[in-house]
């Protein structure tokens, strides 16, 4: 059976307690929410902290408040996101988002903080430790090399992240508390395009809260492609947010993918159709931006080139079904369930 | 009493059933439902402790030096081993003894086993593994079997043909090139069948301890308690007397827990060194590692046809990569021919074969050993034949099934034949002639056939004993144990046996105490493999119980003054057949039979009939009987992407008679399953590092994550009709049903998807990156397919040569000399 | 050796006080510590869905939750689910039906069904096949546990007996 590395560990009961044991701990300590992604890294000893701190407890992390937008705590589980009659009828990209991240299992463990949070992922780096040695191990683990691309100076380990494209392409800001103090930020800006320092978050930080600007006007999806209708990180995500005019024309218009880069891609695609309908033609011009600033590199399952070839028809799919498309038929072939 | 192998004709005709063809629940089903099943990892005994495997980094290495003072001085170490403990070779075919429990001197795929550490529980084995430090010398590595070829040196294995290849074989059944010159047509393609592992969900464990006595006992996840007790003594170097292996049940097995295991070996020699019970669990990587899985396989087909569509000859040959050791493999490459003659007439067979050694995990029987990629490739084929014929794919097939009671070209006696019925159920139901070319752009159906053992006709190691052996005990309080060696592996093998017993006797099957896979309990049966178990375990119980009814009836006679044939046993009495009020519970007729018979005990066992192929590698393909399967798939292809869905499943199998229908169908169903995963995703495939800088050849992804099996959203819907014949070779006329429902499903996939989108995919799995890839193709104008595109140059030997039977042949090679003569005339 | 950890579990209704390696998950603690064979591993990396248990209700993996934070929550196991010696409606469908093959991805499922029709007692076949969508099971190819569900509801509507 695979197993924990020791570990010390701690249960606050705030933000501000958690907060502090990190500031105390320093780089040896780490947050534990539902632990379905930090528990199988540690099997695998990519990370063997000293200690973590658990935000099981930590009751205000769990809250949902109504303003101009939508404000959910880091804490809630995806299957709470998903069960959210609020985030279904409003932010329809973040419901269909976290409703096909892994197993209801895993929603039910996994929380939409540590799914924002989620350690990018390679095929040459989520293994065991007896498989990566066998490799001589990895930029990302012990080693010295990118076996991605052997030339690469920084690790191209993949986003895999459902939640953080629909969320970017929401116009989603989180905040970070520490004892230092509390920041927002763009949620887009939370992200580097770097494997291993993937994200601005500091270890003394603790991300709480997620907050969604007003939908009023806007019409959100996301597609997600995986061999399977269940378990699989993405190997592409399109997110998609329009606004529309009340005529269909499009006034603001976000696509990002998850899948294509070491960060959630929020690309420029969308800018190409404001100001137009969502015709074939807009939506195939659209398709090809995005097709061509994605990159999917041999980190994650499946054909790389194909997985670029197929963004284009993603996108496609993804504004076709903002534009009013019935879309269901194409949707169960690629979800395998009702969404 | 009936002589051993020859069931009452009375039983077999027999209309009416009392528990046989009865939906019921499975003897074993309450424990399923309740968790206490045991497993082998869920077997806890005092003082246990607990066993780490360390594994080669390297795919071939020699080791220069191990320390392990380290490790041994960890605290909380009991043990640890290397391979200088284990001097003896051994391996599951005496002609392929090449593994050893720990590597000895030289490793040849990253997971070979180096050490072993025993230590008070698995945390702290694990810890002191990786203290334990290992100097190798690299050796250049193969990765595939084309490379195996290429680079003859150095040599994984210093026995073997030549270079890196282990086994070649060729066989010619008539002159086939002859055969092939009178075609109307030749149809010549290539294939390829990537390799596949079981993935069972219960991961390997072993448990062995020594008894009060100081014997060893091993509790395993094993489909073959018998090969493993026989081999084990042999690796261990104790008398099997001193041995007793008990099987667990299996959480799944597919042909993945047939091997004797290396972590079998190596605790049970710590427990005996120990003197305490050591565990040993496999993580899901090392069941990767351990594999003995599906081989990759080349193939190239070549194959004549009438232009009224009856075959007229075929020249098959394969290039398998078998990966770092035997295993099962020389069998398997047998498989990889011996059975295409069963499915369809074939007037003339010429097979070639040749497996290769690589630097990966050793592959061998997975279900359908050696038969699916074959199968893939001849079912492929006929589509295009039918295509190129102007006929109906269903109806070629139709065609040119095999005749019943026939030999078929290579010696093989078949028995029934339900296909045609298959095929006419499953072209029925899907409504397949109001689809066959006719769906919209992107939606299609494809169809295909095959047929299976129910039994290898020999045991792995040559024998003229029974293959199935069954006592019965039955006493006083009118209960009955069974005991066997057959081995649950989920597919119901306890239920089969129960029921047979049950029927002949006429009681519950839930009645019927059993005792199984035990070999120092029960009577040997060689174990849940090649589909076995049915119809000899079966064979084997009816006769004990048969033995045991004669006395049971011939005491009560006594006591109701009638003759024995007038007496019924059913539900639970024993009583006239003209007067049923006229009778005993079947525990007064015990009594009345162990007081005039003295303590009740019967046995039964069973052989197969002798296969009339007299030819050097006759052994592999006889069987008692085989079972036949049509499938048809409906596909759905998205010409944007290549994205392929498979909304429904149409399958038929020629199941003989279905015992427990409920279990059969689930058997038919998990078939459908394991077929579709094959077809679309599953692939076991490993990755090198760039050349000039690390010298590694690793399992691609050793996960459940990345091996990627289909969750009940990627299921389609199928619809099964189980085809009952009886068959006069089979107990209650039943075949078998584990493994041949599996083999149409992968070429059906590949022709639903030609006729949705017009395009060739001749290699397995059948991936959207080769679909988009042929699509495109098709789009330039170019041949719409993707797959092999040259079959490289093999070292085949000058095939032993045998007359078919309707050419004059009897079975025994024809010398060259002779053939001269044969082909002349 | 490090030290263990003490904590009380509810598990199946009772409280259990139990001594662990602080590194263990649930599932070592239950199979291991508490001798509840019954839950699975086919994976322990989150991957299978076999050691799937109820915790306060909800279906978890047991390999991937931490047992030092499992105290004062209510824990199901395979081993609970009867009713004395009485299955659960699931266990006698699964039994009776095919649901269970060789039985290994078995506890899990049964949980993870347990669950759903605690809150949908009459579920469709799609709602079925989301709800198990994360527990593989390679032997039956689903269909015959779609159909032990089924069963099980219709006979816990007819029983009225609560999930």
């Amino acid at each position: 059976m695979m197993r924990l590395p020791w570990f010390g560990f701690h249960s606050p009961r705030s933000v501000a307690e958690a907060a502090k044991i990190l500031a105390g701990e320093g780089p040896n300590a780490m947050l534990i929410a539902g632990g379905t992604d930090l528990v199988p890294n540690m099997k695998r000893r990519h990370q063997a902290p000293k200690t973590l701190v658990s935000l099981r407890r930590v009751d205000e992390l769990k809250k949902v408040s109504n303003g101009s937008g939508l404000r959910l705590g880091a804490g809630l589980s995806l299957t709470e996101i998903v069960d959210s009659q609020k985030v279904r009828g409003a932010y329809t990209g973040l419901y269909q988002a976290a409703a096909q991240v892994a197993t209801v299992h895993l929603r039910n463990m996994g929380t939409l903080g540590g799914n924002l949070c989620l350690d990018t992922r390679c095929t040459y780096l989520n293994q065991n430790y007896e498989w990566r040695k066998a490799i001589d191990f990895c930029m990302k683990s012990e080693g010295d090399i990118c076996w991605v691309a052997t030339a690469s100076k920084r690790c191209l380990a993949v986003s895999s992240t459902d939640t953080a494209p629909a969320l970017i392409s929401l116009g989603a800001n989180v905040k970070l508390v520490s004892t230092q103090g509390e920041r927002e930020v763009l949620l887009a800006d939370l992200y580097k395009n770097d494997g291993i320092d993937y994200i601005t978050r500091r270890a003394d930080e603790v991300l709480t809260e997620i907050s969604l600007p007003d939908s009023v006007g806007w019409k959100s999806t996301y597609w997600k492609l995986r061999r399977r209708g269940a378990f699989d990180f993405p190997v592409l995500g399109v997110a998609a947010a329009v606004k529309f005019a009340g005529d269909g024309t499009v006034e603001e218009a976000r696509i990002a993918l998850g899948a294509v880069s070491s960060r959630p891609l929020a690309t420029k695609a969308g800018n190409s159709l404001i100001g137009k309908k969502l015709t074939d033609e807009a939506i195939a011009e659209a398709g090809a931006k995005a097709q061509n600033v994605a990159k999917p590199m041999d980190n994650t399952d499946l054909d790389i080139y194909w997985r670029k070839d197929v963004v284009s028809a993603f996108v496609g799919y993804a504004l076709r079904e903002l534009r009013g498309d019935d879309m269901r038929e194409t949707r169960m072939r690629i979800a395998r369930q009702v969404l | 009493m009936n002589a051993p192998g020859n069931p009452s004709e009375k039983m077999r005709t027999r209309r009416r059933f009392d528990t046989i063809g009865k939906p019921r629940r499975r003897v074993d089903g309450r424990a399923k439902v309740t968790g206490l099943t045991k497993f082998a990892d869920d077997v806890v005994l005092p003082r246990m402790v607990h066993c780490k495997l360390l594994r080669s980094p390297h795919p071939h290495a020699v080791i220069e030096s191990i320390d392990f003072t380290k490790a041994s001085a960890h605290p909380g170490v009991h043990l640890v081993l290397t391979g200088k403990d284990f001097p003896i070779s051994y391996g599951i075919l005496p002609v392929t003894q090449d593994e050893y429990p720990l590597a000895n001197e030289r490793v040849r795929y990253v997971g070979d086993p180096v050490a072993a550490v025993i230590a008070r529980d698995e945390q702290t084995a694990d810890e002191a593994t990786r203290l334990i430090e290992v100097k190798y010398r690299l050796l250049n590595t193969v990765s595939s079997a084309e490379d195996a070829l290429a680079n003859p040196e150095p040599r994984i294995h210093d026995y073997g043909e030549q270079g890196n290849i282990h086994r070649l074989q060729a066989f010619e059944f008539g002159d086939v090139d002859e055969a092939l010159m009178g075609s109307d047509h030749v149809f010549e393609d290539l294939f390829f069948f990537e390799g596949n592992t079981h993935l069972p969900l219960e991961q390997h464990a072993s448990v062995a301890a020594p008894d009060g006595e100081g014997k060893l006992t091993l509790w395993s996840s094993t489909q073959v308690p018998h090969y493993i007790h026989r081999a084990l003594a042999r690796a261990l170097r104790i008398p099997a007397a001193h041995i007793r292996v008990i099987a667990c049940p299996n959480g799944g097995g597919f042909g993945g827990k047939c091997d004797l295991h290396n972590h079998e070996i190596v605790v049970s020699r710590a427990s005996m060194i120990l003197g305490r019970p050591v565990k040993i669990c496999l993580t899901r990587e090392e069941v990767f590692y351990m594999h003995r899985g599906r081989h990759p396989v080349l193939m190239k087909m070549k194959t004549g046809v009438t232009k009224d569509g009856k075959l007229t000859g075929m020249h098959l040959q394969t290039l398998l990569d078998g990966g770092g050791y035997g295993s099962y493999g020389v069998a398997s490459t047998f498989y990889t021919g011996a059975l295409q003659t069963v499915t369809y007439e074939l007037p003339r067979y010429k097979f070639d074969a040749c497996r290769t050694f690589t630097n990966k995990p050793p592959c061998g029987p997975k279900r359908g050993h050696g038969t699916p990629q074959p199968r893939f490739g001849q079912e492929v084929q006929l589509d295009k034949i039918a295509e190129k014929l102007g006929r109906d794919p269903a109806e070629l097939r139709l065609g040119m099934v095999a005749k019943p009671d026939s030999l078929t070209a290579n010696w093989l006696k078949i028995g029934t034949i339900g296909l045609e019925e298959c095929i006419r159920l499953v072209v029925e139901h899907s409504d397949w002639n109001n689809k066959r070319a006719t769906l919209p752009p992107g939606r299609g159906v494809g169809i295909a056939c095959g047929s299976y053992l129910c039994g290898a006709g020999l045991p792995i190691y040559w024998n003229k004993m029974p293959q199935s052996g069954v006592q019965i005990l039955a006493d006083r309080s009118g209960q009955v144990t069974v005991f066997c060696g057959a081995t649950e592996i989920g597919q119901g093998s306890d239920d089969m046996l129960a029921a047979f017993v049950a029927e002949v006797l006429g009681i519950d099957a839930f009645d019927v105490r059993l005792v199984t896979g035990d070999t120092a309990l029960t009577p040997v049966d060689l174990g849940s493999y090649s589909s076995r178990v049915t119809v000899m375990m079966g064979h084997a119980a009816i006769q004990a119980a048969e033995r045991l009814r004669e006395m049971i009836v011939d005491a009560a006679s006594h006591e109701l003054e009638c003759s024995p044939e007038r007496l019924v046993m059913a539900q639970g009495r024993v009583f006239l057949s003209e007067d049923p009020s006229k009778g005993m519970t079947f525990a007064e007729a015990i009594v009345f039979a162990e007081t005039k018979y003295g303590t009740l005990g019967t046995v039964g066992s069973y052989s197969p009939p002798r296969a009339p192929g007299r030819f050097k590698g006759a052994g592999v393909g006889p069987s008692p009987a085989y079972s036949y399967t049509a499938v048809v798939v409906e596909a759905e292809v998205d010409q944007n992407t290549g994205w392929v869905t498979v909304p429904k499943i149409w399958v038929a199998h020629d199941i003989g008679r279905a015992v427990n229908p409920v279990l059969a169908r689930g058997q038919v169903e998990g078939s459908i399953y394991m077929g579709l995963g094959e077809a679309l995703m599953e692939e076991q495939i490993f990755r090198r590092l760039p050349a000039k800088m690390s010298h590694a050849l690793v399992h691609k992804f050793p996960s459940m994550l990345e091996y990627k099996s289909l969750t009940s959203l990627d299921m389609p819907e199928v619809f099964t009709y189980l085809v009952e014949d009886p068959d006069p070779n089979c107990p209650f006329g039943a075949k078998e049903v584990g493994q041949g429902p599996l083999l149409p499903v992968m070429p059906a996939v590949a022709n639903a998807i030609y006729d949705a989108v017009g395009v060739r995919i001749d290699e397995i799995p059948i991936t959207p990156d080769k679909v988009l890839r042929a699509l495109e193709l098709k789009a330039k104008g170019e041949a719409p397919r993707v797959g092999p595109d040259h079959f490289p140059q093999v070292p085949y030997p000058k095939p032993v040569y045998v007359k078919t039977p309707w050419e004059g042949g009897d079975g025994n090679e024809t010398k060259p000399a002779d053939r001269k003569q044969a082909v002349a005339s | 050796m490090m030290k263990n950890v003490h904590r009380t579990l509810q598990v199946n209704g009772e409280a259990q006080q139990v001594s662990f390696a602080p590194y263990k998950t649930l599932l070592e603690v239950l199979r291991e510590d508490l001798n509840l064979t019954g839950t699975k591993h086919g994976c322990e990396l989150g991957e299978c869905g076999a050691c799937a248990v109820l915790v306060d209700g909800q279906p978890l993996l047991a390999c991937l939750e931490l047992a030092v934070e499992c105290e004062g929550r209510a824990i199901e196991t395979v081993e609970g689910l009867a009713n004395g010696s009485v299955l659960h409606p699931l266990q006698a469908a699964f039994a009776d039906l095919g649901g269970a093959q060789c039985g290994y991805c078995t506890p899990g499922i049964l949980m993870t069904a347990k669950a759903l029709l605690e809150k949908e007692p009459e579920p469709s076949r799609e709602r079925i096949r989301e709800a198990i969508s994360g527990n593989l099971c390679r032997c039956t190819g689903y269909q015959q546990i779609y159909e032990s569900i089924e069963e099980a509801a219709r006979r816990m509507k007819e029983a009225k007996v609560p999930a």
